[in-house]
């Protein structure tokens, strides 16, 4: 009984760990993940031991049938938005999002005017100087 | 004229934004589970492996949740304030040993002195990911309902209990 149960263990294991696409989208997921303990790393990308448990917490998840916005939302539940590198899209967030378009609006209108102002007026002739004018290109 | 006040209100306006926002502290992360229930476990105590803790045991009362280690500096930076929160009775204090092993973690007591009620050993760290834990030592307050009120990541000082905690759990005890 103990052997078959070690064997159907070992085997188990085997099998978590050399399943290619299972190990694909763990990690992809694990990118998608911030690392809470080194906060500019993703949790594939870090060795923090947090970050070695929740991609273990992410295998056994995906591996027992849980899709992938089910495991974010699990993470979400427990450290917030923040864990998520792409921040989602809502009140608290329009900012962040809309931020950078603002400013590139703002450019284009402070860009706009200086053009504008700068233009010169296109110099008013008199037919004495236009008669000088066509003399000198003569 | 105008176009000086101009860009020195921008100026002014960037330098309050720059003001404000690199004083954020960014390790502070908003715990999504304040106002929700504290996530059930039921876990070993260190000093009686026999024994079980639940969360549930503490129904009805305000208590205080605090997440060391042996292996964490910042803990034994601590725990003169933790040890002094627990001898105030200000509320009952359980610890939460977090991913330790006990023959490191029973003689850290024994050096520094064990100011808990009692102590729930969370060796795999699985109890401290659902309560979000992930720079020890972290401190939750949680009400009679059962409810996390208050969590502070990192150790807590005398300044934090008399600010946060001491009001809260005043609070807490009185409103029911």
């Amino acid at each position: 009984m103990r052997a078959a149960s070690l064997v159907l263990l070992v085997w188990l294991g085997g099998a978590l760990a050399q399943d290619p696409q299972l190990d694909r989208r763990v990690t992809n997921l694990a990118h998608e993940l911030r690392c809470l303990v080194c906060q500019n790393q993703t949790l594939a990308e870090s060795n923090a031991p947090l970050a070695v448990d929740l991609r273990n917490q992410i295998r056994e998840q995906l591996a027992a049938g849980k899709s992938e916005s089910q495991v974010v939302d699990f993470m979400v539940e427990r450290y917030g938005d923040f864990v998520l590198y792409r921040p989602p899209f809502k009140a608290t967030t329009v900012l962040l999002w809309a931020g950078p378009f603002l400013f590139l609006l703002a450019g284009f209108y402070f860009l706009a005017r200086y053009l504008r102002r700068r233009e010169v007026p296109a110099p008013r002739l008199s037919a004495e100087d236009r008669a000088r004018a066509a003399k000198l290109l003569e | 004229m105008k176009k000086v006040a101009w860009t020195l209100g921008v100026f002014v306006a960037l330098v309050l934004l720059l003001a404000v926002g690199l004083r954020l502290n960014p390790r502070e992360v908003p715990s999504p589970l304040i106002g929700r229930p504290a996530p059930a476990f039921e876990l070993p105590l260190l000093m009686e492996p026999g024994k079980k803790f639940s969360e549930k045991t503490m129904l009805g009362r305000v208590w205080i949740l605090n997440v060391w280690a042996s292996w964490c500096p910042p803990c034994l930076v601590e725990h003169p304030v933790v040890t002094q929160v627990s001898r105030s009775g200000m509320a009952p204090v359980i610890g939460l040993n977090y991913k330790d092993k006990p023959e490191d973690a029973l003689p850290w007591l024994k050096r520094n002195g064990d100011p808990y009620q009692l102590i729930a050993f969370d060796g795999s760290g699985r109890i401290g990911i659902d309560y979000g834990v992930y720079g020890v030592p972290e401190t939750y307050i949680i009400d009679r309902q059962g409810v996390i009120r208050y969590k502070h990541i990192g150790p807590i000082t005398a300044d934090v209990v008399k600010k946060d905690m001491e009001p809260l759990v005043r609070k807490l005890n009185a409103g029911g």
